[in-house]
């Protein structure tokens, strides 16, 4: 097979030789992990942004209950507190102004350095004092060993510092607490380790930071005696650091700090040395069965170190009641985080029924580490999440003093990508402070109102929102009103605000009834001294005028002025906000004075539609198009002072390449196009369409699309008309990308033209017949496209040559070999087909059919989509033309297309099915179908069964019954359980007329339901529902009760299937029957001695009471001979005679 | 809990018909199935124009003051519940 030139044959083929040798490299790095990289994707943690994980640096302090008396007081409480945050704020002070002096400091030094590349003098000198030194003791010593000499901490040592190891320069990162997270080495739990072990309501409830793990394997230090094993002891010094130099941690040393120290919520226990071996990574086999739990779905090496204590054997009588009841713990938290889903659900019911008994403080204790890892999974989150839902519930006002503690941990999620994650810590809010009541909530979130990260004030304002959704508004009212009035710091009054715009984001149309509260709550802030809580306050009202629309404008009043005021004064980002508000309000105004403040506002937006801010440019065309859309702006003042501005600023190029501000021109545009009509704007963009760059040509055919299909095209002249349509043709002509938009553009505009694109269908027929014959199959594929949308106005024009000519050539088109290409020209053919009829079809019916059934085996879905309309198209409504043979060919034909996967084909197969048998006569196709019942496929079965029982519908029930009972005598099971169900469609399917048949194949009934198979029993309840239900008040009571008696006693299937068929059964029979003849058979076993009888029979008794409550007043028992005592059963006012 | 199991495809709708009042369950009393049974009656009577005319022409009273004693009657009508057994 080889060229005549090619040197020698290949006799065997491998893979090419990079990717072998990939696989090697892969091979001799043995700890590579394959599935390392999808793990870090399904961590929470590692997808996040910086700003969501700054949950990590988050401090969590106990709330003392403060209605548990005096003796809660001790620790914790909101004096503590609040003293805790101002401690935390100074530190975060202190920490900037030194961050400010060093950079200042190292701005002057690189000064110096510019200037005199010379050190200083004293430097120098400093510098040999230290070599000698060095060389006098003699000993190794690495530069960061923490020794006593060191401690100048002088700018003058900080100068030296700089200067001689600029490279070991603190980095910012370092600084700041908010970001200790993200350096891997250095915690700020690490640099005071002292502080964290005394003080003891500040407890860290991260223990996870990676700073932590300090024992790792890989990551640790080199030691001097590594460092001394590898470097030769000849030809180096050790160079001594610089006299100033004070490492500012040590972390070395502080590496030794023995983690337990910290407190808190720590688990892990230093003497367990398997367990901390684990953690380091140091014991590669994680065990997957642990000792009281089980086996368990996974288990990562995360998880060693939180349940350490389980992991080992221990003896159980030594340990404490305490200790016990901790590992109980552990157990049903491992089995509920790591289980299988069975494992699962028993743990977490054990879990929630004993959490009083556990006490708030164990949980809580061992749930909340757990879910501020690092390495936690959006399962395992979750789980956890679930579980504190639980415990929450049961554990009810035990849990206020961990409120602060839960809040901390489940605030984040609030703030998560994830929707159902927002949910969950919604619902997990709610609850918390439905159980810990308001004043306790308030209290414990008040220090974090005015936090100095921003990011606890945003958790905390989110928290709070749900707070006041749960508790309802009014009763956080007086709370907001004083925060949001805060004198002390701007912080407050910012986070008050923004609990608001929360609350209104959140509980939409429900602020209502108290959105003149809400209002005046924040109003003030819109004169605040700080441009933050202005810019909030105008976000504020922003919201809650989105959440009133289009009520409650009278409760804005008070900020009309300032609000207005406002956007004369500010720039920028204020100003973004301002105009958001007014934007949000203005829909709300009566039309007159909507109108006024529109104009009022136009100014401003005019004057900003020059800014070349992003997010300025999407306000105001969002500002735009809430003004057009009020009612009372006149197209008047559109058309004169807003379209000339707005089009020179936002109808060029630039606009379309970005697509966010393409979507919100067009937006914009259309919704000005509803008050100015569409022939204003659309003569104003058309000349576009001949633009040169196609995405500006796409985003005027889109504005145009839309406006023509809102607004029609009546409006447009005969000029536009022109215009229009060679702009139309030159657009679709000279598109290069695949895509819909100059497709619909096209078909809109025309459909919406109708008769007046006659003079111009010539030109654009001709230009899709010339592209049919393209190159390209996507052109080609369009032009198809554009034939199926312009055959209803091309038939309107009356230019039905134009049509033929189309249709002949697609005919001739029909060999294409590009399924998409072709699915689109055969859809093209139905479409003309359709407009013009059988009858004057060109190509003939009898041509065509013969044609398409070979392109019936295709198996691209399309395709097969597109042939199966044709064709049941022409079954339906010209199968004369076509002879029977003909037919029958393309009925085993579309056997095939059963299978398919699109539930339209299989469902225009089955329908095809009916309208052959109605031209052909059933027998023969039923034949084909019921030959098919034998195949393996259920879902061709299934299929076929359908097919059977339209057939049967289309040609009466007469046609197929007796073929069907026929068939049912079969041996074979797949078979017998087809015809069952074909019966039990065709029974669904024709309803009253069943009446007829019933009686015969009551037999067939009588056998099936007896059977042994329990398909076979259930099925046929199916078929017992259907004609009870078809039959009803048609006389057939007697052949029903026949079959009553035999569906009863199915009531004690289990199987959920069966069960299920026979009690609707059983329900259908009440509609036949009537209630009283099904509560006789109800009535035996409702208080039967055994319960598995009595469940099933209230059941029963349930549905027949809720389908006919009145009627069963009649056929209830007396039971006066019960009475006994009190208790009178008669019921006296049916024994009333006249 | 096993029996729920069984129907598990069905437990949504048990669920369903057991929140509405009047159903009942394998633990009803005796006493409480003869309870609904008498509301529904009365119900029945207050519902149907046509019986309530009945009772009124048999007892000479209005129907509208049929209509109140059989509403009167809802609240305890088979007397007040039987002492709890001790289990």
């Amino acid at each position: 097979m080889s060229a005549p030139g090619s040197p020698r044959l290949v006799d065997s083929f491998t893979a090419p030789r990079e990717i072998l040798k990939e696989f090697e490299e892969l091979a001799e790095e043995e700890d590579v992990d394959p599935f390392a990289e999808t793990a870090s994707k399904r961590q929470i943690a590692q997808r996040q942004s910086d700003y969501h994980n700054r949950r990590f640096s988050r401090v969590a302090v106990d709330s003392a209950d403060a209605f548990q008396g005096e003796g809660a007081e001790g620790e914790g409480g909101y004096k503590e507190a609040m003293r805790l945050q101002m401690l935390e704020k100074e530190e975060q002070r202190v920490k900037r102004a030194i961050e400010e002096k060093e950079k200042k400091a190292r701005e002057e030094d690189q000064e110096k350095m510019d200037l005199d590349k010379t050190p200083p003098a004293a430097e120098l000198e400093a510098a040999e004092k230290e070599l000698a030194a060095a060389a006098s003791t003699k000993r190794k010593r690495r530069w960061d060993v923490d020794t006593t000499e060191k401690t100048d901490t002088g700018e003058w040592g900080k100068e030296a510092l700089d200067a001689a190891a600029p490279k070991k320069r603190r980095s910012r990162w370092d600084a700041t607490p908010a970001d200790v997270a993200d350096t891997p080495k250095r915690s700020r739990w690490d640099m005071t380790p002292a502080a964290a072990g005394g003080d003891a309501p500040m407890i860290p409830i991260l223990m996870n930071a990676p700073g932590i793990m300090m024992e790792d394997k890989h990551n640790r230090y080199l030691s001097d005696d590594e460092l001394d094993a590898v470097l030769p002891s000849q030809g180096y010094a050790i160079v001594t650091p610089p006299p100033g130099y004070a490492p500012l941690i040590a972390p070395r040393k502080l590496m030794a700090t023995p983690l337990p120290d910290v407190g808190g919520f720590q688990i892990q226990e230093s003497s367990d040395a398997a367990a901390m071996a684990a953690a380091a990574g140091l014991a590669p086999e994680l065990p997957t069965e642990i000792p009281g739990v089980g086996n368990l779905a996974f288990f990562k090496a995360e998880d060693a170190q939180y349940f350490a204590k389980i992991l080992k054997e221990e003896d159980e009588t030594e340990l404490s009641v305490e200790e016990m009841k901790e590992r109980k713990i552990m157990r049903l938290l491992l089995k509920i985080k790591n289980g299988t889903p069975p494992v699962r659900k028993t743990a977490l019911r054990q879990i929630t029924d004993k959490a009083r008994d556990f006490g708030a403080g164990p949980l809580f204790d061992k749930i909340l580490p757990l879910l501020m890892e690092r390495t936690l999974e959006d399962q395992e989150r979750h789980l956890l999440v679930k579980v504190i839902d639980r415990v929450l519930y049961k554990l009810d006002d035990l849990v206020r003093p961990y409120v602060h503690k839960i809040l901390v941990v489940i605030e984040p999620l609030l703030i998560d990508e994830d929707y159902y994650a927002r949910v969950e810590g919604r619902e997990i809010i709610s609850n918390l402070s439905k159980a810990a009541g308001l004043a306790h909530m308030i209290s414990t979130m008040r220090p974090d109102i005015d936090h100095a990260d921003e990011y606890v004030r945003n958790t905390t304002a989110r928290a709070f929102s749900v707070v006041a959704s749960a508790l309802g508004i009014p009763s956080l009212l007086p709370f907001l009103k004083a925060v949001c009035k805060s004198k002390k710091s701007w912080q407050a009054r910012h986070t008050g605000i923004r609990i608001v715009q929360q609350i209104a984001i959140m509980m939409g149309c429900a602020v209502l009834p108290h959105l003149r509260n809400l209002v005046e709550c924040i109003a003030h802030g819109l004169s605040d001294e700080q441009q933050k809580v202005r810019t909030m306050t105008a976000l504020g009202l922003a919201a809650l005028a989105e959440a009133a629309a289009p009520y409650g404008i009278e409760s804005f009043d008070n900020v009309l002025k300032p609000l207005w005021m406002g956007i004369r004064l500010h720039r920028g980002k204020g100003l973004a906000a301002f105009l958001k508000a007014i934007g949000f309000i203005i829909p709300l105004m009566d039309p007159e004075y909507a109108s006024y403040y529109t104009k009022e506002v136009t100014v401003i937006l005019i004057r900003e539609f020059q800014t070349s801010d992003e997010e300025m440019k999407k306000i105001v065309l969002k500002v735009v198009k809430q003004c057009a859309a009020t009612e009372g702006v006149t197209p008047q003042y559109i058309k004169q002072d807003i379209l000339p501005d707005f089009f020179k600023a936002f109808w060029v190029r630039r606009m379309a390449l970005d697509r966010r501000n393409y979507r919100q021109v067009v937006e914009t545009t259309v919704e000005l196009a509803q008050k100015a009509g569409a022939s204003e704007i659309i003569g104003r963009i058309v000349n576009e369409l001949k633009d040169e760059a196609e995405p500006y040509r796409k985003m005027v055919m889109e504005t145009i699309t839309k406006v023509v299909a809102s607004l029609g095209a009546s409006d447009v002249d005969e000029k536009l008309e022109v215009r229009l349509v060679d702009g139309i043709i030159y657009s679709f002509q000279e598109q290069t990308t695949e895509d819909q938009v100059m497709l619909d553009g096209f078909g809109t505009v025309v459909n919406a033209l109708g008769i007046r694109v006659k003079p111009y269908l010539t030109q654009i027929v001709s230009t899709i017949l010339w592209r049919l014959n393209n190159k390209s199959a996507k052109v080609r594929q369009q032009a198809a496209d554009l034939t199926s949308r312009l055959a209803v106005v091309i038939k309107q024009c009356g230019e039905d040559q134009l049509l033929s000519k189309l249709g002949l050539v697609l005919f001739e088109q029909l060999g294409e070999e590009y399924p998409d290409t072709l699915g689109s020209i055969i859809a093209a053919e139905g479409a003309i087909a359709n407009v013009v009829g059988m009858t004057q079809m060109n190509p003939p019916v009898k041509d065509l059919l013969p044609r398409m059934t070979p392109i019936l085996r295709n198996r691209h879905e399309k395709v097969q989509e597109a042939s199966i309309n044709l064709i049941g198209r022409i079954a339906d409504r010209g199968a004369e033309f076509v002879p029977a043979r003909e037919w029958m060919r393309i009925c085993f034909e579309l056997l095939d297309l059963l299978k398919a996967h699109k539930k339209g084909i299989r469902r225009a197969a089955v329908n095809s099915f009916g309208y052959i048998a109605k031209s052909l006569g059933p027998q023969d196709v039923l034949s084909v179908l019921l030959t098919n019942l034998r195949v393996q496929e259920r879902q061709s079965r299934v299929c076929s069964t359908v097919a059977i029982a339209i057939v049967a519908e289309t040609c009466g029930p007469f046609t197929c019954i007796p073929a069907i009972l026929n068939e049912y005598r079969t041996a074979e099971l797949n078979v017998r359980t087809g015809c069952l169900k074909a019966l039990s469609f065709v029974f669904e399917y024709v309803g009253p007329q069943s009446a007829y048949y019933v009686d015969s194949v009551v037999t067939m009934l009588e056998d099936a339901l007896t059977d042994r198979d329990l398909v076979h029993r259930q099925t046929a309840s199916t078929i017992v529902k259907h004609l009870a239900l078809g039959v009803a008040g048609l006389g057939c009571e007697d052949s029903m009760m026949h079959l009553m008696n035999l569906v009863w006693p199915n009531c004690f299937e289990t199987s959920p299937h069966v069960i299920g068929a026979v009690m609707d059964a059983i329900e259908a029979m009440r509609v036949t029957l009537g209630p009283g003849v099904l509560l006789s058979y109800v009535l035996q076993g409702l208080f039967h001695p055994a319960r598995k009888v009595r469940e099933v029979y209230w059941r029963v008794y349930n549905a027949l009471y809720l389908g006919a409550q009145d009627a069963l007043v009649p056929f209830y028992a007396d039971l006066s001979e019960l009475s006994e005592g009190q208790n009178v059963y008669d019921r006296h006012p049916l024994q009333v005679f006249i | 809990m096993s029996s729920e199991l069984r129907y598990t495809a069905n437990t949504q709708l048990e669920h369903l018909h057991a929140r509405y009042t009047g159903t009942g369950h394998a633990d009803m009393s005796k006493y409480d199935w003869l309870t609904h049974q008498h509301r529904d009656t009365l119900s029945s009577i207050v519902g149907h124009p046509t019986l309530t005319s009945y009772l009124a022409i048999a007892d000479g009273e209005a129907t509208g003051r049929i209509k109140f004693e059989m509403t009167e009657r809802m609240l305890q009508p088979c007397g007040p519940p039987p002492a709890k057994d001790e289990d």
